[in-house]
């Protein structure tokens, strides 16, 4: 077996670039705060971050100028109310101006699914009486080449890099996920190169034992870093909840300019990985976010030996 | 808790909206769910009109049986019980533009008389005065959706003659114009608010005030939408919430008061 495991910080520097394209995806759960606060504490700047609801993930990162552009489906601190770092960023240029490039969600589905398929573009029944083909020269109608009328068109999405999160994955990187699934297959499936970041590494038998739940296989990753409460204050299902009093709590912090970095120097720059923020974050955290039991009844795949 | 058990016209203006949006789901099958009132008003219907109906979110969940109130459209308490949790590709592709979406509830920062809906900004696109979150899944759910419940708070920044930007079709320009542009689902049907019901005229496509919750007078109603409102020719006082209702909502869906404390009535 080719074992990909390496650290945070290594994974990093290896396959995140200066002038990349990054998506770093997981809808609601599973999303990659630990491999966000490593980019930031490694300086890349003018990245091109793809994600369909950016969420604090990249509010933070938009707050200390590591992207010039934003592509994107939803601008929300889901359930909570705006994201203010990123409005920062588009209506005052802080820290620095913040170009946007805007779909729906099936928009953003279509165009990681097409950059997967390597399909020249994607279509979907969205977009029509709209008024985004106005705002995003990327939406475009084309007719159908058996009669039956104009359908809505996105091109592939391609990121040079895929940073996905999940439960646990073995030494070469395929990867068990449950729960909701979002985008992370897709994602991981279109990217140049795939970093995968697990709650725990497991033997290659416990892949095996369940290859259903196999969402991403090792064939198209490039590294895998174990990263406990990796994805916090967003949650991994049956390890920890969402952070939800987080989530309010960033409301009132990415208020205000100064607050936000502050919060920055203590948890991102204050820290030297994740270790020592989850550490930091405290026992009572973890303690309050535990999900308790709710176990699947296992099933038989048979020995057809 | 003191208002468990107190009689039905003890309700606010929020409790009453959510109950009407519960009750138009009578005898409705799937539901695309919403966070916030419409995901109250859905788990109200499954309880009480619609035993069958099963809660389709976004996020990937088709038949979620939610043990607390979820706090966003990926909540965990979503997953856990669930029917069905599939990638966002399978819920857009074959859930919702597959037809299987009897009702989607949307709502929005601007709503014109023809349903359509503004998500995406107040003001100019290229330099806005608010940035609003933008679609989400709301855009294809406003076209593919069978039909479109609309919930809103009733304001004249809300209600307005031209919205900024069309993010969810609605009936475009009024009659005719979804079926010329070949959409499959039929756009919004009604709009509950905390003041008034209103439905889509069937020829004009229109936006029609039809029921006046208790105590709303039509004046009222009228100053808060920015354009001259038709109004159905018999115009019903809505029905107020029940005594069970109002138990489940107060005891059951939100016994924090998160959604239903809003907007108390005076």
């Amino acid at each position: 077996m080719n074992d990909k495991v390496v650290s945070m910080h290594d994974a990093i520097a290896t396959f995140v670039h200066d002038g990349d394209a990054v998506a770093i995806e997981g809808f609601t759960a599973c999303i990659c705060f630990a491999a966000a606060h490593e980019i930031m504490r490694q300086g890349r700047r003018a990245l091109t971050l793809c994600r369909m609801t950016p969420d604090l993930v990249y509010d933070q990162m938009i707050a200390v100028g590591c992207a010039r552009k934003l592509v994107f489906s939803y601008l929300g601190n889901p359930g909570v109310g705006s994201l203010h770092c990123i409005r920062r960023a588009v209506e005052k240029g802080i820290p620095v101006p913040l170009e946007l490039e805007e779909y729906s969600h099936f928009g953003m589905v279509g165009r990681y699914l097409a950059g997967a398929y390597h399909l020249p573009f994607f279509p979907l029944r969205s977009y029509i009486g709209s008024d985004f083909p106005e705002v995003n020269s990327r939406i475009r109608f084309v007719e159908s080449p058996f009669g039956t009328g104009s359908i809505g068109v996105v091109p592939p999405l391609n990121p040079d890099v895929a940073i996905i999160h999940a439960q646990r994955a073995d030494r070469e990187g395929s990867t068990h996920l449950w729960g909701l699934l979002g985008v992370q297959k897709e994602v991981a499936f279109a990217a140049k190169h795939v970093i995968v970041v697990v709650e725990e590494i497991v033997d290659e038998s416990v892949i095996r034992s369940d290859p259903n739940r196999t969402v991403v296989p090792g064939l198209v990753v490039d590294a895998v870093v174990c990263e406990p409460c990796g994805a916090h204050p967003s949650y991994v299902q049956g390890y920890y909840d969402r952070d939800n009093l987080f989530y309010l709590e960033w409301d009132k912090i990415s208020r205000d300019e100064k607050k936000t970095q502050d919060w920055l120097k203590e948890w991102v720059y204050g820290v030297r990985d994740r270790g020592e923020y989850v550490e930091r974050m405290g026992i009572a955290t973890w303690e309050r976010l535990a999900p308790g039991e709710a176990w699947s009844e296992p099933i038989n795949y048979g020995a057809y030996r | 808790m003191g208002r468990i058990g107190s009689p039905m016209n003890d309700y606010t203006f929020s409790e009453m909206m959510i109950v009407a949006a519960a009750r138009a789901l009578a005898g409705v099958r799937t539901v695309f769910v919403g966070v916030g009132l419409p995901n109250i008003a859905c788990n109200l219907a499954r309880r009480t009109v619609a035993p069958d109906l099963e809660l389709i979110y976004e996020s990937g969940v088709y038949g979620a049986r939610p043990a607390r109130l979820p706090l966003s459209i990926g909540d965990p308490t979503l997953i856990s019980g669930a029917t069905s949790v599939c990638s966002m590709a399978d819920l857009f592709g074959l859930y919702l533009q597959g037809g299987r979406v009897e009702v989607a509830f949307l709502g929005g920062a601007q709503i014109d008389r023809f349903g359509n809906l503004n998500t995406t900004v107040i003001g100019d696109y290229a330099a806005p005065k608010v940035r609003l979150p933008g679609s989400g899944g709301a855009c294809e759910i406003a076209i593919n959706a069978q039909h479109v419940f609309i919930i809103m708070r009733l304001s004249r920044r809300s209600f307005v003659k031209q919205i900024d930007f069309v993010t969810s079709p609605g009936h475009l320009g009024g009659r005719g114009e979804r079926s010329a542009l070949e959409m499959h689902g039929n756009g919004p049907q009604l709009v509950v608010t905390d003041k008034c019901i209103l439905h889509f005229d069937e020829v004009t496509r229109e936006m029609t005030l039809s029921s006046l919750h208790p105590g709303v007078e039509l004046a009222e109603v009228q100053a808060e939408a920015g354009w001259e409102l038709k109004v159905a020719p018999a115009l019903p006082e809505t029905e107020p919430p029940t005594v069970e209702e109002l138990r489940l909502l107060r005891q059951e869906l939100d016994p924090q008061g998160v959604y239903t404390g809003r907007g108390a009535k005076e």
